[in-house]
């Protein structure tokens, strides 16, 4: 089973499971790397047109997917993106794109220039930024797109000279940009965005007239040069080094070549095939040779080559060193010796204890048990792996800190794989192809083939985090479930609610909408129910024009731009009268879309309270309306509303004050037109206080009585105006007119304040005698304080006068004072 | 100072980390618009950006002339502009307006909004609607929180207050939320949340809600506690005059963004001075927690303690005298610097504020609070429309007549109101209809309204999501239920007794000795039972929506007494005072923890006012 010779291996991984009559023969096939699915177009070649072509889907056990006839154009090529969606590359440039059950996703042009002249070759490739299409066309140019997910169209410059379709050529990745190299005869051009440069493979056999073919290596960094007198050139990807030179003496074309090398190995190795021929070639002069008995493809993987035929699918690959290691005859490797004396040890003979001291008196024995580790992970059969991993952990009993990490890991990872490479399965992933492509995206995948149960396996069983695995899983199965037409709405939403109930970090919502996607209203709206995250909700409610459930929802997820989403959606969307009805039900919404109104739309704010009825705000509405209008007419009518609606509010008191003010308005406006005064917009009391300042007493006496303004503040209007203007006759005289409503003291203290001590004494005598000590403290008598004082027998009074007097001046009066405190306290 | 401090009160976290943070963000939002930008900032965003980083920052990532939002056309020859702004309406519909200007007049040039500290939807909307959603670039400078002192954390929004509370738009909430997750993120996760308020409830849901969302740390918590509250919770205490320093000096000369202009009257010279006031400012952090009467003194005293240090310098040789130049002199000079200031500050208070007419409103404030001679308070209120004495102080009286009277006799009611329309005007209709929805002032309600007020109710009760509402008619049905509060509560201390302003016995000490404040003092017995229990009647009077939760770091050693496990957080929704923030270091230093107070704004009566006046827009 093991063909050891230049340590290149070949390991069967399949017997494949479909029937193909004619092989692969007049088929166009392609296979994913990483193990992905195989598409073959069958009767591609024939092009009559009474029989259309059938393409078909495979795993790479051979398990059929899909099939389906195709009815579209002439396809160039197929091809698979990162993915595993295919890609069907037409004559005209048109790019199709199924998904790995035949389903149509959608299709891309790669331009008009493409479509016009034709496609001539087509490569796909795969890079950091994604899955791209290189298209040479009938014109002999070539385009480029890098990433289909994210189509920018590169024509590349002309390549000089050329005549006819190149010889051959490949996309390569170099400087973060994709580069075509194209060899045109003996002469080799690389192409990239700018310029077309010619390029001198370093050491190149000088025999060869033309290069007719090339490959390069699954990371861009090694290339092969096939010429026509049979040689292989192989070399880094940027023509700096020659790494070797083979003769394969043979000097037709060759159907395919391809790249054989692990990550990091030193040795280049490349695979060149013909009809029933295959060539390895490597470092030194000879060649290893296989025989086909029948055709095959190549694909290159990231650590080998894997060759599919009509019947079989192998795995040609370079030894791993740890193998090689241990399964070279008579090695003395510490993994090897490990190996024997576990074999030993389960023999119970002591030879077991031989072994183990040779390694152990090397101090080698974890390296050992390293390189046993190592090589399980490299091996395809359960049971050699079983074989090692056992001398592993027998080994690890002699050790005493060896770290378990490397071992529990290889564990796991080596039952998942055997899992996945399962005939049923079918996705031979060898350990390194895995690492690289990460538990996450091989959860992917088997999501992708509806493989929900293994999928939760695996990650259940490898311990990832539930957002990233069992949750992930669970959300794909049910967007899978919800699109199954035969079962009925409860059926799918009790089935998914139960599955998922306690899984963390489910959204429901993503479901739901692929509910709604596929036609499925009332089972989006139950599978909704469960969303736990209001605001979640709401996106899709307003899709499915569920629009009081989504704006119920948006309220309750208490996240206002959310509201202020639906509320302006609805808007848009429903007819006036529904949509204020609809904000009536949900003040949330109301006082929000209010706030909005406020600022954008007045007279919407204006309907909003007409349709409620609410007299008062549409009252207040108008007042304020009325103070932004400058034309007094405009102000008066619109007080005149606010009126109205004050009335109808029952609210009396605001309607008065309005009428008022209407009044106010008009008799300032009278006023300015008589006496050139500014006063239209003052309140009342300033308009009476401008009119009291400007001498025109009767009109202030008119307002005052027209207003009812309360006796005292008139007074103390008047007051204040008169000793203002310091018109102390007029003063004097309105003192007069009636009792003051007021008193006297606010007359004494005024006239204080404007300094004119001689006009305050004259209301000493008219305060109460409760304020008699403050006015006469106030004009600074203290003799006639003291006598109040003393009158009224009251204790704090005498005190506070006492407090004023000064000890030189007033000695008699503080004697005095003491004296009658004293009998104030006693009393 | 005069209070036992505790020996061990615990060290603050360090929150200059979120300026820093929010510094970096900026210059990396400023960035991507390369090239020479002209940058218009909201005018409100001047004092905060300023903190976090100054002209020469913006200067250094290529912003050529600043300008301030004044929603009038621009001049500006640059080719980009750059508008960092608050999600406002307004403000986006300005800009809208600009572009659609350049479009028409054949210009081109790049926009970019920076909204902050998030975007909403309804500005890209407007900015749908105004036809240049294309032509401008839009993004988030998530500045949640401005440090203004070592205790004191502020979102710098003002709007809140009028935003939520009264026009029900709680679109602010979410903000609110995101700031604690910040906080969390940064400082570590809380061990427990108190809350009372619809808001406060709407606040700490969707601050959990992230939390969900984003990934889950567990880091040693330098927060123990939080307690949120809603601003409309205690109405009572913003409205009260100030008279510990700080409040005092917010209240005559508006502390803006953690500094004070003091105008010539208190420079004693022709020009005004800024300052910031800090815990930085030596002077100032030993009198602002001080009742004003004992500023004067303990000013005087470091007067003196001053010049005995500046006299030391007699009789030194040059050897003493070298280094007393070097090490002391400019602590000196600066700290006699500050000195000058602050007592120029004080004697302009005292001026104010000892004049017969501050201690009459005084008096009439403090009878309110107690609930005695209320015929004359009114008879004081009337008198003080009537002269015309103070548009907003009257106001201010009316609404505390109001709330501690549970709403004005009808009669008393109409009248105070015509007086008071008579006096500033009638657009203040519109004032006197918001207080009255918030609650602030109220008439006793008689049959008739009710019934309206009921069928409303009703309407709403027949919605699902009642419970969830803000509906502004529920503060209808609202009473402040203050007499009653205050006396389960003892608010206020038994009159008659003295009070020695300079060894304060309680928190009441902020007011003179008068009254404790409300939202303290539930902070307080929340603290101390640790959650609501006992406090039924209290949360029924306050209408409900309390709640005790306890936080992610559950484990046991939430419960060890590590340092941090003394401090608490108190978040005021819709603002708090510097009085209140006095009253919680009072506290703090008797229970041996500190409190770290986040607002939405720093308020105080006038502000609070101001935001429910409807005469100008």
């Amino acid at each position: 089973k093991y063909y050891y010779a230049f340590n290149i291996l070949k390991i069967e991984l399949y017997e494949m499971g479909w029937n193909l009559k004619d092989g692969l023969r007049e088929c166009l096939v392609a296979a994913a790397p990483y193990g992905g699915p195989i598409a073959l177009l069958k009767g591609h070649y024939r092009r009559s047109p009474s029989a259309r072509p059938q393409l078909e889907i495979y795993s790479s056990s051979g398990l059929p997917l899909a099939s389906f006839p195709w009815k579209s154009g002439v396809v160039k090529q197929l091809g698979w993106t990162v993915s595993d969606d295919l890609l069907c590359v037409q004559e005209d440039g048109t790019v199709l794109v199924y998904d790995l059950w035949g389903g149509f996703k959608r299709h891309f042009s790669m331009g008009n220039e493409v479509s016009q002249s034709q496609v001539l070759e087509t490569k796909i490739f795969h890079s950091p930024y994604g899955t791209g299409v290189a298209i040479l066309t009938g014109a002999l140019r070539f385009t480029l797109a890098t990433n289909i997910d994210d189509i920018k169209l590169r024509r590349l410059p002309e390549v000089p000279g050329l005549q006819e379709a190149p010889s051959c050529w490949a996309v390569l990745t170099q400087d973060r940009q994709s580069k075509v190299l194209v060899a045109n005869g003996s002469q080799l051009f690389i192409l990239d965005n700018t310029a077309c440069t010619p390029v001198t493979p370093p050491g190149l056999s000088p025999q060869a007239s033309s290069i007719v073919h090339m490959c390069v290596s699954f990371s861009y960094k090694y290339l092969a040069l096939l010429t026509d007198s049979g040689h292989v050139w192989m070399g880094t990807s940027n023509l700096k080094e020659k790494l070797s030179e083979v003769d394969t003496k043979i000097k037709t074309p060759p159907k395919q070549m391809a790249w054989c090398r692990r990550p990091k190995s030193q040795q280049p190795s490349a695979v060149v095939m013909w009809d029933g021929l295959l060539i390895v070639v490597g470092e030194c002069k000879e060649t290893i040779q296989y025989h086909l008995d029948d055709d095959s493809v190549l694909v290159p993987e990231l650590d080998g080559v894997r060759i599919i035929s009509g019947t079989h699918h192998e795995l040609l690959q370079e030894v791993p060193g740890a193998c090689e290691e241990i399964f070279k005859i008579a090695s003395m490797a510490p993994g090897a010796l490990l190996l024997e004396a576990h074999k030993e040890y389960e023999k119970e003979s002591q030879k077991a204890d031989e072994y183990l001291r040779e390694i152990k008196e090397q101090s080698l024995l974890s390296e050992a048990v390293r390189q046993c580790v190592e090589a399980a992970g490299h091996e395809h059969e359960p049971e050699t792996q079983k074989t090692l991993l056992r001398a592993a952990s027998f080994g690890k009993c002699f050790l005493s800190n060896f770290p378990p990490e490397q071992f529990v890991s290889m564990c796991r990872d080596l039952r998942v794989l055997n899992a996945v490479r399962d005939y049923t399965v079918g996705i031979p992933l060898t350990h390194t192809q895995f690492k690289q492509m990460t538990v996450q995206v091989l959860i992917d995948r088997l999501v992708y083939r509806k493989l929900y149960p293994l999928a939760i396996e695996v990650c259940r069983y490898l311990k990832t985090p539930e957002y990233q695995g069992v949750s992930r899983v669970l959300k794909h199965w049910a967007c899978y479930k919800v699109q199954q037409k035969e079962e009925s709405d409860e059926v799918i939403a009790k089935a998914v609610s139960v599955k998922l109930a306690d899984a963390a970090g489910i959204s429901y919502s993503e479901i739901a909408t692929k509910a709604y996607e596929s036609g499925r209203t009332e089972l989006a709206i139950k599978l909704l129910e469960f969303e736990p995250r209001s605001g979640e909700q709401v996106p899709l409610l307003l899709k499915m024009k569920k629009s009081p459930l989504a704006l119920s929802k948006a309220i309750e997820s208490g996240d206002t731009d959310l509201v202020y989403t639906v509320v302006m959606y609805l808007k848009n969307e429903l007819n006036r009268g529904d949509f204020f009805m609809m904000l009536r039900n949900q003040p949330v919404a109301l006082s929000l879309y209010k706030q909005f109104c406020k600022h954008q739309e007045q007279d919407t704010l204006k309907d909003l309270f007409n349709q409620d009825d609410d007299h008062e705000e549409l009252g207040n509405f108008y007042v304020k309306a009325s103070y932004k209008d400058q034309r007094l007419e405009a102000r008066v009518a619109l007080l005149q509303s606010a009126v109205d609606e004050y009335y109808k509010a029952k609210n009396d008191f605001s309607a008065k004050t309005t009428e008022d003010e209407m009044r106010l308005l008009r008799f300032q406006r009278k006023l300015e037109e008589e006496k050139d005064e500014q006063l239209v917009g003052f309140s009342l009391q300033d308009t009476m206080t401008t009119l009291l300042s400007v001498g025109l007493h009767k009109h202030a006496e008119q307002l005052y009585k027209d207003f009812r303004v309360p006796d005292k503040r008139f007074w103390w209007l008047k007051l204040k105006a008169l000793a203002e203007k310091e018109d102390w006759e007029e003063l004097e005289k309105f003192g007069k007119t009636k009792k003051s409503p007021i008193g006297y003291l606010p007359f004494v203290e005024v006239c204080i304040k404007h300094h004119n001590k001689y006009e305050a004494k004259k209301y000493v005598s008219k305060v109460t005698p409760e304020q008699k000590v403050k006015a006469h403290l106030a004009v600074g008598d203290m003799e006639g304080a003291a006598e109040a004082a003393i009158e009224r027998r009251n204790e704090s009074e005498i005190s506070t006068v006492l407090s004023r007097c000064s000890a030189t001046t007033d000695h008699l009066l503080m004697e005095r004072l003491n004296r009658a405190k004293a009998t104030a306290v006693k009393k | 100072m005069a209070h036992t401090e505790w020996k061990d009160a615990p060290g603050l976290p360090d929150f200059s980390l979120l300026k820093r943070l929010a510094r970096d963000q900026l210059i990396f939002l400023l960035e991507q618009l390369p090239g020479k930008k002209d940058l218009f900032i909201d005018a409100d965003l001047m004092s905060p950006l300023d903190r976090i980083a100054n002209v020469t920052i913006l200067k250094q990532h290529e912003v050529d002339k600043l300008y301030k939002v004044e929603l009038k056309p621009i001049v500006s020859s640059s080719d980009q502009l750059c508008f960092l702004i608050r999600p406002r309406i307004q403000t986006v519909k300005w800009i809208s307006d600009l572009v659609n200007a350049d479009k028409v007049a054949g210009r081109f040039r790049r926009y970019k909004i920076i909204f902050t500290p998030q975007k909403f939807y309804a500005c890209e909307t407007v900015l749908e609607e105004q036809g240049v959603y294309g032509d401008v670039t839009t993004d988030e400078w998530n500045f949640y929180i401005l440090p203004l002192d070592d205790d004191i954390l502020s979102l710098e929004l003002p709007e809140f207050f009028r935003d939520n509370f009264l026009e029900g738009d709680q679109r602010w909430v979410t903000t609110a939320g995101s700031a604690l997750r910040l906080l969390q993120s940064v400082y570590g996760s809380f061990s427990k949340v108190y809350g009372i308020g619809r808001c406060a409830k709407m606040v700490y849901e969707s601050w959990r809600e992230l939390m969900e969302d984003g990934e889950q740390r567990t880091r040693q918590p330098e927060f123990a506690k939080v307690f949120l509250v809603d601003r409309d919770v205690d109405f009572v205490t913003p409205l009260c005059s100030q008279v510990v320093y700080e409040g005092l000096v917010d209240d005559l000369f508006r502390i803006k963004c953690g500094s004070v202009e003091f105008g010539p009257d208190v420079t004693s010279s022709d020009k005004s001075i800024k300052v910031m006031l800090n815990s930085q400012d030596k002077v100032f952090s030993e009198i602002r927690n001080e009742h004003f009467s004992n500023v004067f003194g303990f000013l005087s005293q470091k007067a003196k303690n001053l010049q005995t240090a500046y006299d030391k310098r007699r009789g030194m040789d040059i050897q003493q005298m070298k280094a007393f130049v070097a090490d002391e002199l400019k602590g000196l000079k600066q700290e006699h610097r500050l000195l000058s200031l602050h007592i120029g500050a004080s004697e302009s208070m005292m001026k104010k504020k000892t004049k017969q007419d501050f201690q009459e409103l005084l008096k009439t404030e403090h009878s309110l609070l107690e609930g005695f001679e209320i015929r004359e308070c009114i008879t004081y209120i009337e008198e003080h429309i009537n002269r015309q004495v103070s548009m907003i102080d009257s106001l201010r009286l009316l609404c505390l007549l109001s709330i501690t009277e549970n709403g004005l006799l009808s009669k008393d009611y109409r009248s105070l109101k015509a007086q008071y329309l008579q006096s500033y005007g009638i657009e203040h209709l519109l004032t006197f209809a918001n207080l009255r929805q918030l609650g602030l002032l109220e008439e006793q309600q008689a049959g008739e309204t009710l019934t309206v007020m009921e069928s409303k109710v009703g309407k709403l009760v027949n919605d699902k999501t009642v419970g969830k509402l803000t509906d502004a008619f529920s503060s209808l049905a609202k009473k402040s239920n203050f007499r009653a509060l205050s006396k389960r509560l003892a608010l206020v201390p038994k009159s008659g007794e003295e009070y020695d302003l300079r060894v304060p016995r309680d928190m009441a000490y902020v007011f003179s000795g008068a009254y404790i404040p409300l939202s303290c003092k539930l902070i307080e017995q929340v603290l101390e039972r640790d959650g609501w229990t006992g406090m039924e009647e209290v949360t029924r009077m306050l209408n409900g929506q309390e709640f005790a939760v306890t936080g992610g770091s559950s484990s046991s050693e939430a419960r060890s007494k590590t340092d941090a496990q003394r401090i608490v957080l108190v978040m005021f929704l819709g603002g708090c005072t510097f009085s209140e923030i006095s009253a919680l270091r009072f506290l703090g230093k008797e229970r041996g923890c500190r409190f770290i107070v986040v607002t939405t704004a720093i308020t105080n009566s006038s502000r609070l006012l101001e935001a429910l006046l409807d005469n100008s827009a």
